[in-house]
C-alpha cells in the first residue's frame, strides 16, 4: 500500500514530478561528469603509459620524455648497458623528428617521424600491413589522406631541413608497409614510424646514434624502483623516470581539475538536495489535510514519514538514472571537444566512465534524496491532528 | 451491566484561536454504551467537534478523563493513541477526506493495510464493505468519479474496515443534499441496527432524529441528554 500511495502521489502531480526528475537529472549528470572528470584523466593517462607494458622511460639528463628536443648521445652504447641488466626484459629506443612528404598537389606535407625498433616498439598499434623493415615506413591515416597515398605505395621522404641552405639533410625512397594508430599523438596529427637507424641516417650527422628516449620493460615481478636506481647509478647522463613518478607529476598538474570537479560536483549534489527538499516540502504543505486525516484514522507517523521520504527517494533515483544517461552523453561530447586540444594524445580521456564512480555518485544522490525528504516528512507526520483538522474545516 | 464503550469524566478542553482562548469543552461527563446511537447537536462553535476529537483520541483533554473500553486514553502516548484509533475507532468526516488518487477499494483497504491485514483478506473485506454500503461494482472508481453521497459511503466503509468498537462521525451529511443525506442517515441506522455503536455530531435534524439518544451542547457544556427509547441491552454492539 505504501508503494501504491507513493506512486499515486507522484502520478497525481505529473508535471511537478517530471520537472523534479528533470531537475535532478541535470544535477545528477553534472555530478557524474565531475566524478568522471576528477578521475578520468589520471586513470586514462596511467592506462596509456602502461598500455604497451613499459614501466620506465629514459630521457636525456634533466628532461622529461619529448619535453625538449634534447637527445641521448651514444644510443647504442646506452642500450648495451641497459640490456646488461638481468631485470630488464626489453629496451625500446625512440628518436623523434619531422619528415616532409611531397603531396599529389605538388606541395609537401610534414609529419611527426618516430624512429623505433620494430620488435619492441611501444608507440603505435598496427592497424593494417606489417612492421617496417629497412626502407619501409608505417603511417597513420591522417598522413595517408594528406598525401593521397595507400598501403604498398613507394614515395620519397626528406628530413633535416636547413632553412639557410634550403635543403634537406637527407632524402630516401620508402615503401608504406603498414597503417598504424599512434597512441601518444593527438587527433589529426600526421605521423610515420620507421626503423630508428633509417631516421638517424635521414637526419644527417646531428642525429647519428641518437635517441630521444628509451622505453624500458622490466621483467615480471621486478621492483621497478630498483631498476630505476640501477640506471641512475650506471648511466649518469640520463634520467630514468618510472610510470608512477610520471603519474605523480601528472596528478599534481591535474589537481586543478580535481578541485574544480569536487566543487562543481558538490554544488550539483546540493542543488539536487535543495530541489527535492523544496518539492517535497511544497507537496507536504499542499497535503497537510490529507496527512491529518490519515493520522486521525490511525495511520502511524512512521508510515507517513516513510511515504514522504520514499517520494523524495523515487524522485532522486529516477532523476539520477536519467542523469546517468544524460551525463554519459554530455561527457562523450565534452570529451570530444577536450580531446581535440592540440598536443594531447588522442587516447587520453578526460571523462572516463568507471562503474564504481557512477554507482557511487548515484548512491550519493539517492541517499541525499532520502535525506532531503526527511525534514518535510517529519513535519508532515508530526502535525497536531486535531488543530489541523479544525483549521482545514475552517 | 457491561463496561461502556466510552466514558468521559469531567472533561475540559481549551484551545487558542489566534490570540483568543476558546473554552471548547467545559466539564463534560458522558457515558456511551455498546450498541448506542448518539447524536451530538448544538449551534456552531458549541464544542461538538472538539468533543468528538476527544472521544476519538485525536485530542487530549486539559483535565478529566476519557475512557475507551475502560482504558484512560487521555494519558496514552501518541503511538498507542494512533493504534487505538486504527483498531477501535472509525472516523467519518464531513468532507469525506478520501485519497483522490486511490480507488474506492484502495481507500477502504488503507486502514487494513496499516493494521497489517494480508492483502487478499483486505481486498475481500473491502469488496464486502463496499457492497454493504451499496457500492458493489464501484470498487475501481476513484473519488472524483463518485458523487458526494457515494464518497461518504466509501468513507463509512473505510471507517468500518478494522471492525471498530465505535464509529465517530463529524457532520456526515453536511456536504450532501437532502436526498443523499437521507440515504446516509439510513445507512447509519442500518449500521446501528447491525450493532455498531455510533456517535454523530450533526446539525441535520433528520439524522439526529434517527439517533437513540441526543446530547445537546451549548458553550462547551452538555445542556440536555435526551434518550429516545430504551438504552441498548447489555452486550449489545459489536
Amino acid at each position: 500500500m505504501l508503494v501504491r500511495l507513493v506512486v499515486a502521489s507522484l502520478f497525481g502531480h505529473r508535471a511537478r514530478t517530471l520537472l523534479a526528475v528533470a531537475g535532478v537529472a541535470v544535477s545528477a549528470a553534472l555530478l557524474l561528469d565531475m566524478v568522471m572528470l576528477s578521475t578520468g584523466m589520471s586513470v586514462s593517462f596511467r592506462s596509456l603509459l602502461l598500455s604497451r607494458g613499459f614501466q620506465l622511460r629514459v630521457a636525456p639528463k634533466g628532461t622529461l620524455p619529448f619535453d625538449t628536443e634534447a637527445t641521448i648521445a651514444d644510443a647504442t652504447a646506452t642500450m648495451r648497458v641497459l640490456r646488461e641488466s638481468p631485470e630488464i626484459e626489453a629496451v625500446s629506443p625512440v628518436l623523434g623528428g619531422t619528415i616532409h612528404v611531397p603531396t599529389a598537389a605538388g606541395t609537401a606535407a610534414s609529419a611527426v617521424a618516430l624512429g623505433i625498433e620494430p620488435r619492441w616498439q611501444g608507440d603505435y598499434e598496427l592497424v593494417d600491413g606489417r612492421e617496417p623493415g629497412e626502407g619501409d615506413i608505417v603511417a597513420n591515416d591522417a598522413l595517408l589522406v594528406a598525401i593521397g597515398r595507400r598501403l604498398g605505395d613507394t614515395l620519397t621522404i626528406a628530413s633535416g631541413y636547413d632553412p639557410q641552405l634550403r635543403r634537406f639533410a637527407g632524402t630516401r625512397r620508402v615503401t608504406i608497409s603498414g597503417r598504424a594508430h599512434f597512441v601518444y599523438l593527438s587527433r589529426g596529427q600526421r605521423a610515420v614510424a620507421m626503423p630508428i637507424a633509417s631516421l638517424q641516417s635521414l637526419g644527417g650527422a646531428a642525429r647519428r646514434d641518437r635517441a630521444s628516449l628509451m622505453m624500458i620493460r622490466a621483467r615480471p615481478g621486478t621492483d621497478v624502483e630498483r631498476v630505476r636506481a640501477w640506471i641512475a647509478e650506471r648511466l649518469p647522463r640520463v634520467t630514468a623516470i618510472s610510470t608512477e613518478t610520471a603519474l605523480a607529476q601528472v596528478e599534481e598538474r591535474l589537481s586543478y581539475f580535481r578541485q574544480l570537479a569536487f566543487i562543481l560536483g558538490s554544488v550539483s549534489l546540493v542543488v539536487g538536495v535543495l530541489l527535492v527538499g523544496t518539492l517535497v516540502t511544497v507537496s507536504v504543505n499542499e497535503r497537510i489535510g490529507e496527512f491529518a486525516v490519515l493520522r486521525a484514522i490511525g495511520v502511524a507517523k512512521r508510515t507517513i514519514t516513510a511515504q514522504i521520504m520514499a517520494e523524495g527517494a523515487v524522485l532522486m533515483l529516477a532523476g539520477a538514472l536519467l542523469g546517468l544517461a544524460l551525463g554519459l552523453v554530455t561527457a562523450r561530447y565534452l570529451n570530444t571537444i577536450l580531446s581535440s586540444f592540440p598536443g594531447l594524445p588522442q587516447s587520453i580521456d578526460f571523462f572516463l566512465f568507471q562503474p564504481r564512480a557512477a554507482w557511487t555518485s548515484l548512491g550519493m544522490l539517492a541517499v541525499a534524496g532520502v535525506l532531503a525528504g526527511a525534514w518535510p516528512a517529519w513535519r508532515g507526520a508530526s502535525l497536531p491532528v486535531a488543530r489541523t483538522l479544525r483549521e482545514e474545516a475552517a | 451491566m457491561s463496561e461502556p464503550v466510552l466514558r468521559l469524566e469531567d472533561v475540559e478542553r481549551d484551545y487558542m484561536m489566534g490570540s483568543e482562548q476558546v473554552r471548547a469543552v467545559r466539564g463534560v461527563s458522558l457515558t456511551i454504551d455498546a450498541g448506542d446511537y448518539v447524536a451530538v447537536v448544538g449551534p456552531s462553535g458549541c464544542g461538538k467537534s472538539t468533543l468528538l476529537n476527544l472521544l476519538g483520541a485525536i485530542d487530549r483533554p486539559d483535565s478529566g478523563r476519557v475512557l475507551l473500553d475502560g482504558r484512560d486514553v487521555s494519558t496514552v502516548g501518541d503511538r498507542e493513541a494512533t493504534a487505538l484509533r486504527l483498531r477501535r475507532i472509525g472516523f467519518v468526516f464531513q468532507r469525506f477526506h478520501l485519497l483522490a488518487a486511490l480507488s474506492a477499494r484502495e481507500n477502504v483497504e488503507l486502514p487494513m493495510a496499516e493494521a497489517g491485514v494480508p492483502s487478499a483478506e483486505r481486498r475481500a473485506r473491502a469488496a464486502q464493505l463496499l457492497s454493504y454500503v451499496g457500492l458493489a461494482g464501484r470498487e475501481r472508481h476513484r473519488p472524483p468519479q463518485l458523487s458526494g453521497g457515494e464518497q461518504q459511503r466509501v468513507a463509512i466503509a473505510r471507517a468500518l474496515a478494522n471492525r471498530p468498537a465505535l464509529i465517530l462521525a463529524d457532520e456526515p451529511t453536511g456536504e450532501l443534499d437532502a436526498r443523499t443525506g437521507a440515504e446516509v442517515a439510513a445507512l447509519f441506522q442500518r449500521l446501528n441496527d447491525d450493532g455498531t455503536t455510533l456517535v454523530v455530531v450533526t446539525h441535520d435534524e433528520e439524522l439526529a432524529a434517527a439517533a437513540k439518544r441526543i446530547v445537546h451542547m451549548r458553550d462547551g457544556v452538555v445542556v440536555r441528554d435526551e434518550r429516545r427509547g430504551a438504552p441498548p441491552a447489555a452486550g449489545a454492539g459489536r
